[in-house]
């Protein structure tokens, strides 16, 4: 008998990560899990005001190992302290929390849920939405780098490179260098791929100018707003913010809140604030195109404005709203608005949803949220406008 | 902390333990040991061990959760991992202590004696184990580089594979009929067998067997059925699926000796730590590692502590009855008993064997079941019901937690469906992983696939097919 030992090599252990292609995948699959459930996580969680680094558990469906399993009726066995007796509980039915727990041959093992940063969440929506880029301006340029023009061919490479059309031309290429009557045989035998055949891209930096923007949210803060409505508004702020900050190296964002007149608020006063009052929501369309032509012009500043209210506007208000929308709508690259009504208190209360019906400007899109549940649909609907009207400048 | 021990060390202490270990009898393969840090372990834990092994994302899942754990402290690393082969191969992590080291050393000499010497191991290969993991990885490999296959659709092979894999017969000491063997077989069953009073019976009726049925006998290998009989798939496939229930019935011994390789490790590393004369500090160190190896976990079966327990207690018996018998030499007649027992046993026959009311009312074992979100104590290891605690115990060790699945029919409804039946042993399927095993197997026919089992007492047949996922009740049960 002989005895063989190894020393330790840091050279050895820095070189062999070699789960990480199989973590990698495997936190893809995570991905598609959380994107295939990302209405039901923007529904529930408070993602809103939070921490870019807060972890957030998200349940994911989907990504289990399934194998034939006994199932809740399966008695099992264990041993304790001396002082057992029936009826006692000795544990929980495991619940898929991955934890140490009973008998590994039961199901719910597998954790099925995970744990990610709001960060990630935040890309995975945006992953979701799957929008071609914004229009841009292209006057307030900033160059930043990027890595990704493609330029010419090499053999080595990474798998993510690799031009399939090249490979696969090379491949008939030898084959048919390899042997006359190559079309004969090509039923019968598989000829497989050599690593001489493969093709990958070369890759060479690129500079691209990337311009600014500015997100307008604006919203009612009249006495008529309670949490609950607050609380769907900042969600599509935050949305809306989150999506424009992906777009664009550098976001300015405005809060404007406004009841029968609109001031300029911190971010900490216009969540958290509640005003008394009636509302003129004229009053914050104009602060908005006053802070415009002030501060951004629409020839330098890609504009977004977003506009929360449960619809309860004074009538007589009505007409300057209209105009005001429509001036907005001409500077803006989007002006959304997003009439807040949970059910069943919205069939008492008067609607803007009718009157803004008139605007028919392309950039111009509302929604109406109900529930929460709403609130990831009506965003996607939001966008989609921007989608369909968007011309690409580069 | 640095680790206070050179390569030196830990070879004096192996000699000694080596030296130790034949004494006592152990018959081992050579070893080999490899110093590596704890990213690395949880490297080769996720993937079995295996110095080289395929790619998959589930072992990339494993990975993170095994690091999910060992960061939270919710489990620390083993201190060794050792696989079955010849040469045994075995980790031992480099921030551990002098004492965990000679400790693990000593446990590593309990399996390896184990791996070759227990039955259940003996096609297992160990000579080929390293390099035929490393051929089949390159195989994966080969079929994911290559652009007419590639990633995704070698997953899915896999994704199907895997969910499969344990579905093969348990009893690897039975062969496998041919298929002209299983013919003849089943005519010579359909002819009535010789009757010395045939004059005085009445003769039965000759029923032409039906040749026609296939398979003729169910068949629990589904992944090999699959690969042998749905002409339909690729080459590549069939091979994927040879790749996964080749490196399955590589694992399956040691799921079906579990307890009893882990109880033999720890049963000789005390034996091996308490005769090689460590220094005070280091013994005192030693029985603290120990203690928490082999402690039981209250409400769950700890296999270190249940197989230690058993045998201690093997050992003891053997010992007196050997005394009894044989004056003179009462020490080798009991370690005769164990090594004898080692051999011949799998963790069922074992614990049917060992495991008395004795035992089992030291370890106060009970039986749980679940009740709502609780599991709920339903009975103690009396008079009573000691037996039948221990049945259900046997049912769930090894194999016995895999539910036990036959293809009856491949040609179902004249289709070429195929029909599966659940030998049902009281212990329902749970179903939603039935319905998505079933449409990985639906993947791999190709055509609709049925599964006949028992749920809540009633008899239920499951299908998959091109429109998704289908349940009948036929029936009340009984």
């Amino acid at each position: 008998m002989t005895t063989v030992f190894r020393a330790y090599s840091q050279s050895d252990a820095l070189r062999s990560d070699r789960s990480a292609k199989d973590r990698l995948r495997h936190r893809q699959k995570v991905r598609k899990a959380i994107r295939d459930n990302v209405a039901d996580i923007v529904a529930e969680e408070s993602i809103i005001g939070q921490s870019r680094d807060r972890i957030i558990k998200v349940p994911i469906r989907g990504i289990r190992e399934y194998r034939f399993v006994y199932g809740q009726n399966t008695p099992g066995v264990g041993t304790g302290q001396g002082d057992s007796e029936p009826g006692q509980t000795v544990g929980q039915v495991p619940q898929g929390d991955g934890g140490p727990g009973h008998a590994g041959d039961r199901p719910g093992m597998d954790y099925y849920e995970t744990e990610i940063t709001l960060e990630e969440l935040i890309e995975i929506m945006l992953e979701d939405l799957e929008l071609p880029d914004m229009e841009r301006k292209r006057f307030r340029e900033v160059l930043s780098e990027r890595t990704s023009k493609r330029k010419g061919f090499r053999r080595v490479g990474v798998r993510v490179h690799m031009d399939k059309r090249r490979t696969a031309k090379s491949r008939i290429r030898r084959r048919l260098a390899s042997d006359k009557d190559a079309e004969d045989n090509e039923t019968k035998h598989r000829f497989p791929f050599h690593r001489d055949d493969m093709r990958y891209h070369r890759l060479r930096e690129d500079m691209r100018p990337q311009s600014n923007a500015v997100v307008f949210c604006i919203m009612d803060t009249s006495g008529s707003m309670d949490t609950l409505k607050k609380y769907l508004a900042r969600s599509f702020f935050f949305l809306l913010y989150q999506f424009v900050r992906s777009r664009y190296v550098n976001v300015d964002v405005v809060f404007i809140a406004h009841h029968t007149k609109a001031r300029e608020v911190t971010e900490e006063e216009f969540f958290h604030k509640g005003e008394a009052g009636g509302t003129f929501i004229s009053s914050g369309y104009s602060k908005a195109l006053e802070i415009i032509q002030n501060r951004y012009h629409p020839s330098l500043w890609n504009i977004y404005a977003f506009h929360c209210s449960d619809g309860d506007n004074f009538d007589s208000d009505n007409a300057a709203t209209l105009k005001a929308a429509e001036v907005l709508c001409q500077v803006c690259n989007l002006f959304g608005y997003g009439e807040i009504k949970p059910r069943p208190s919205g069939f008492y209360e008067g609607t803007m949803l009718d009157l803004f019906r008139s605007v028919r400007m392309d950039n111009f899109q509302s929604v109406l949220i109900q529930r929460k549940e709403d609130i990831w649909p009506s965003f996607r609907q939001l966008l989609s406008r921007e989608s369909e009207s968007s011309k690409y400048d580069e | 902390m640095a680790s206070h021990w050179t390569i030196e060390d830990l070879k004096y202490w192996d000699d000694k333990i080596r030296e130790k270990a034949e004494e006592f009898g152990l018959s081992c393969f050579p070893q080999e040991f490899e110093i590596c840090d704890h990213t690395q372990m949880l490297g080769y834990m996720a993937y079995s061990g295996m110095p080289a092994h395929y790619p998959h994302w589930s072992y990339g899942k494993a990975y993170e959760k095994l690091q999910t754990l060992y960061e939270h402290g919710m489990s620390g690393l083993p201190y060794e991992m050792v696989i079955n082969s010849n040469p045994a191969l075995a980790y031992l992590v480099q921030e551990n202590s002098l004492c965990l080291q000679i400790l693990t050393i000593a446990h590593v000499y309990g399996h390896n004696d184990f791996f070759k010497n227990n039955f259940t191991f003996r096609d297992t290969q160990p000579e080929l184990t390293l390099s035929n993991f490393k051929l089949r990885a390159d195989r994966v490999r080969g079929y994911i580089e290559d652009p007419s296959i590639g990633l995704h659709k070698t997953e899915r092979v896999l994704d199907a594979a895997h969910a499969l894999s344990l579905q093969c017969s348990r009893n690897q000491a039975i062969r496998k009929l041919s298929a002209s063997e299983q013919k003849e077989q089943v005519v010579a069953a359909a002819h009535p067998t010789h009757d010395p009073y045939q004059r005085l019976h009445k003769q039965p009726e000759y029923v032409e067997p039906d040749l026609n049925r296939f398979p003729l006998f169910p068949e629990e290998d589904i992944l090999l059925f699959m690969r042998d009989n749905n002409l339909y798939l690729a080459d590549w496939e069939r091979d994927l699926l040879t790749i996964v229930h080749e490196q399955a019935r590589y694992f399956i011994p040691q799921i079906e000796t579990k307890i009893m390789n882990e109880g033999w490790a720890s049963y000789w590393h005390h034996k091996l730590m308490n005769s090689i004369d460590l220094p005070q500090d280091l013994y005192l160190e030693f029985l603290v590692h120990h203690n928490q190896v082999v402690r039981p976990h209250p409400g769950d079966i700890n296999p270190y502590y249940l197989g230690f327990k058993l045998w201690h207690d093997i050992f003891r018996h053997c010992q007196v009855s050997a005394e009894e018998e044989h004056v003179g030499k009462p020490r080798k007649g009991g370690r005769e008993g164990i090594f004898q027992v080692r051999e011949v046993d799998r963790d069922a026959s074992f614990l049917r064997r060992f495991l008395t009311e004795e035992l089992m009312r030291e370890m106060d074992m009970f039986e749980y079941q679940p009740k709502g979100e609780a599991l709920v104590i339903s009975k103690v290891s009396d008079e009573e019901h000691w037996r039948e605690i221990k049945t259900t115990l046997l049912k769930n060790v090894g194999m016995g937690s895999i539910p036990v699945i036959r293809i009856e029919d491949a040609d179902y409804g004249r289709n070429r469906q195929l029909y599966l039946k659940h030998d049902h042993d009281g212990r329902d399927l749970q179903a939603e992983y039935a319905e998505k095993t079933l449409s990985h197997l639906y993947q791999l026919w190709g055509r609709d696939v049925w599964l006949e089992t028992r749920m809540n007492d009633r008899k239920v047949c499951m299908g998959y097919g091109e429109d998704g996922f289908v349940q009948k009740t036929l029936g009340r049960f009984r």
